[in-house]
């Protein structure tokens, strides 16, 4: 294996590093993007079952290197019934490598945030590649073409789709959103559920298109909050810290509004301020996930910056499908990758993409004009 | 006259009551719940006996809410030994069975498992055909590891449960009368949470059987020859074959008891119900007279589990908590005194300041001594009630859907402890007999059926497919022993199925109704 990726330095990930991960992953789904327990416990598996798990540096991935991503696509309630057989997307890759004419090198996540933050550990492990500490989204979006691999001119095909029963479709479309239309068909046929290694690019690529250090980044955060609460210190401070975040708010929630329009299901969280927030009011609006918060009238956080809200005691992350009244929160917002910020990322992922009149501004300087 | 007797086992306390045909109490009892729970419950039964002047050939009725399956697992105590076989492959392979299960409590129920070819998709084709020789040999193998008790998943077996039923028929084939677990009984979509269900249910078939058929031979000794029910996590009774069956079916019938002996106290079908214990206090929501269910996965003994469980809030303050006062701050609970409350707290002599004591120095209460409470200060005494009040207040709200107030009914021996005001509550009462609200519960408790099924409406109408689960999870109570006059459906759920094909839906329905009298 090491002669495979000769060279370079890899560091390997123990079953709390795994936990922490998964943990960190829920914060930056940012109320969306599914849980990531699934994807861990394939990731505990596979160490127990005597594979490594290793993360490699984007910075040591040769620049002809070739490095595929992988993710599962599909139904959530699919996901969690029909569990993967471990080999549908190692098929997907044997099949793209060969297309390609080139071995695979490594492989990553699509995006750091939710379900499909955690899978591809155990890919990497069972395929005897590392996984790059990278991502395309650094949180958690709902479709194929929202990365910053796609903004920055790569495509999601040619792309490999597989299932458990050795089905392996291989797929080349025009552009980034017939992939992902085709996609999602193919994956009912399946049974709903698709396992799909996409967006092949070469380490030169990676380095131009993938947001580094994300997969350390969910760690340290997962990490910072099992150390607080073994300390017994408020962990919201450490979260902030590992994430260069910001405390937006503290409250109650007081009403969820969930409702569809124009084929979104789209929401409102209402939170009442406690103590030092006492008398001000905060509205978090989400779709899958959370994607601007209005402080007393006024924007104060928007996607693409990542907006989380975390129980007041424990610090766990709400999802937008468990929000009720009542919870007592932490929101919290954390800066997005600069690609994000460019006009093309905005286009594909900013507020305006969503539904919202809304002018992004970066977090930093929001809050900066609030103090 | 018939009566009906309803003795339901807690933390600290166990509980008893005798009811005439009119479900007035005519005898009542607390005594301490014991280590091995049955020689409390045979204490409690001594004791309500005692007090109740009727002949004991007039019980007709004896149900029980115990704790001894939750209790087995969270101290991982007589479990069985499980063979566990998942039918699911090829797929599922990447998580195999127990990988999330604390060390410990594999250790303890063996952790032989195994995954077999076969399951369904969830439009309810074949994944893949059950490999029945490989079964045959798998079984063999559970056979020579001398497994107590089998649990059987599959894939979507919820939407399709042929192959965990002639999965069964092959274990028994072999096996012989070994008791099974078929996880489409049991859990609902998710099958590493449905799979644990499954595997729970099996490891405590044992502890089971052993406290049904303790309480069954107790109640021969007494001369009592009451038909016996257990209660169950959504407040509703079990046979006690049944219960053989399914008993983690019962690891929250405490609490449910509690909410169904709340409602029927009080008269009020639409509340939240405060019930608080010698250590806990746990808080509950009412619905049309049953309790609200939780729709999340609830985690049992450090297992992730999909179970259907009755949404509460468990908090650190009871009867028994300790009160202390550190740098001008007050602090009550979590840790307790629990049953030992007689002995340790002040006011009984003992050296421990107690939630009872602020209660009683209040004039809350009527209880031990209160003269032994004359060197505590009164504003310190206040300072604890408030916190205690805003303990609970707290919870309420988190419990609630919108701000509006709503009533609250105060239940358990411990509620003394709370005042007659409550924020957020539009009036807060507190029922007679009140402290043995959950003995009561699981007196009145109903027999129910239910159904819990994925349909297509591909080619059949809405209507039609509700009509037929209505009717099956009627059916499914009377089987159970509802008298088919009262039988009323009291619970309905659809779910579409999100980014799938073909109009998949998932329903659910309860049936319930009284017993036959």
């Amino acid at each position: 294996m090491t002669s495979y990726h000769g060279g370079c330095s890899v560091r390997s990930l123990d079953k709390e590093a795994i936990e922490n991960l998964a943990v960190g992953a829920a914060i930056l789904g940012t109320g969306g993007g599914g849980d990531p327990y699934l994807g861990k416990l394939t990731a505990i598996q596979a160490l127990e079952e005597g594979y490594e798990i290793n993360i490699v540096d984007i910075k040591d991935v040769p620049n002809d290197a070739l490095v595929i991503p992988s993710a599962g696509m599909g139904s959530p309630t699919v996901i969690v019934e029909k569990l993967p057989r471990g080999t549908e997307i190692i098929n997907a890759f044997k099949a793209l490598s060969e297309y390609l004419g080139m071995e695979v090198y490594a492989t990553m996540p699509i995006e750091a945030g939710g379900l499909n933050s955690t899978f591809p550990l155990a890919v990497g492990a069972k395929m005897g590649v590392p996984i790059v500490d990278a991502d395309g989204m650094g949180r958690a979006f709902p479709e194929l073409q929202m990365t910053t691999f796609h903004i920055n001119g790569v495509t999601v095909t040619p792309m490999a789709l597989a299932d458990e029963r050795d089905n392996i479709v291989l797929l080349k479309t025009c552009d980034n959103y017939w992939a992902e239309w085709i996609a999602r068909d193919i994956t009912v046929r399946f049974g709903g559920t698709a396992w799909i290694a996409l967006y092949p690019m070469t380490g030169k690529e990676l380095k131009k298109a993938a947001i580094p250090g994300t997969l350390g980044l969910a760690e340290r955060l997962g990490r910072a909050i099992r150390d607080a609460k073994e300390r017994r210190e408020n962990p919201i401070e450490a979260v902030l810290e590992a994430s260069n975040g910001f405390e937006l708010f503290k409250g109650k929630i007081i009403d969820v509004e969930r409702k569809t329009t124009g084929g979104f299901a789209r929401g409102e969280i209402r939170i009442e301020g406690i103590e030092e927030y006492k008398g001000q009011s905060l509205v978090v609006h989400f779709q899958n996930e959370n994607l601007v918060a209005i402080k007393d009238g006024k924007v104060i956080a928007s996607v693409p910056d990542l907006i989380t809200l975390l129980d007041l005691e424990t610090a766990v992350p709400i999802t937008t499908e468990s929000v009720k009244y009542g919870y007592r929160c932490f929101v919290i917002g954390m800066p997005c990758s600069e690609m994000w910020r460019s006009e093309k990322g905005l286009e594909v992922a900013g507020p305006k993409y969503f539904g919202y009149d809304v002018e992004y501004k970066p977090i930093e300087k929001i809050v900066g004009e609030f103090e | 006259m018939t009566y009906r007797l309803g003795i339901d086992v807690g933390g600290t306390n166990t509980d008893a009551v005798i009811l005439d045909k009119d479900n007035k109490p005519v005898a009542k009892i607390k005594v301490a719940t014991t280590e091995d729970i049955t020689t409390g419950i045979l204490n409690a039964l001594d004791g309500v006996l005692r007090e109740a002047s009727i002949s004991l050939d007039e019980i007709e009725y004896a149900m029980l809410g115990t704790t001894h399956c939750t209790n087995a697992i969270v101290e991982r105590r007589n479990l069985a030994r499980v063979g566990i076989i998942r039918i699911g492959r090829p797929a599922t392979l990447s998580i195999k069975p127990l990988i999330s299960w604390p060390d410990d409590l594999v250790s303890a129920i063996g952790g032989h498992s195994f995954i077999l070819q076969g399951g369904h998709e969830f439009d309810g084709r074949e994944l893949a055909p059950l490999d029945e020789e490989e079964l045959r040999r798998i079984v063999k193998e559970l056979k020579e590891k001398k497994v107590e008790s089998v649990a059987i998943s599959a894939v979507f077996s919820p939407v399709n449960n042929e192959h965990e039923l002639r999965a069964a028929e092959i274990v028994r084939e072999v096996l012989g009368d070994v008791p099974i677990s078929l996880s489409h009984e049991i859990g609902s979509i998710g099958l590493l949470e449905r799979e644990n269900a499954a595997v729970l249910n099996a490891a405590v078939v044992k502890v089971a059987k052993t406290a049904v058929k303790s309480f069954e031979s107790a109640l021969r000794e007494k001369g009592i020859e009451a038909q016996v029910y257990i209660t169950q996590n959504d407040g509703t009774l079990m046979s006690a074959e049944y219960a053989l069956k399914y008993p983690v079916l019962t690891i929250a019938s405490g609490p449910a008891n509690s909410l169904r002996g709340g409602a029927f106290l009080s008269g009020l079908k639409n509340a939240i119900v405060v019930d608080v214990g010698g250590t806990t206090t746990d808080i509950g929501v009412l619905v049309n007279g049953f309790p609200r269910e939780s729709s999340v996965a609830v985690e049992i003994g450090g297992v992730r589990t999909n179970f259907r469980m009755p949404d509460l809030i468990s908090i650190g303050l009871g009867g028994g908590s300790l009160v202390e006062f550190v740098d001008g701050k007050v602090r009550v609970g979590p840790k307790s005194v629990g049953y030992r409350l007689e002995k340790e707290a002040l006011v009984f002599g003992g050296d421990k300041l107690t939630a009872t004591d602020i209660a009683v120095h209040l004039g809350r209460a009527k209880l031990g001594d209160p003269s032994k409470l004359s060197g505590l200060d009164r504003s310190l005494a206040e300072k604890a009630a408030d916190k205690m009040k805003t303990m609970v207040e707290d919870a309420i709200d988190r419990m609630k859907t919108n701000p509006d107030p709503v009533p609250v009914i105060l239940v358990g021996g411990g509620s003394i402890l709370l005042p007659g005001e409550l924020r957020g509550a539009s009036q807060v009462i507190r029922p007679p007999h009140f402290e043995v609200a959950n003995a009561i519960g699981a007196a009145i408790a109903q027999v129910s059926g239910e159904i819990d099924r994925v349909f297509s409406l591909e080619e059949r109408g809405r209507e039609d497919v509700l009509r037929e689960a209505k009717e099956i999870a009627i059916q499914e109570a009377i089987k159970a022993g509802a008298d088919p006059r009262t039988v009323e459906i009291v619970d309905v759920e659809e779910v579409p199925l999100a980014y799938l094909p073909g109009n998949a839906i998932r329903i659910r329905v309860k049936a319930a109704g009284y017993l036959k009298i």
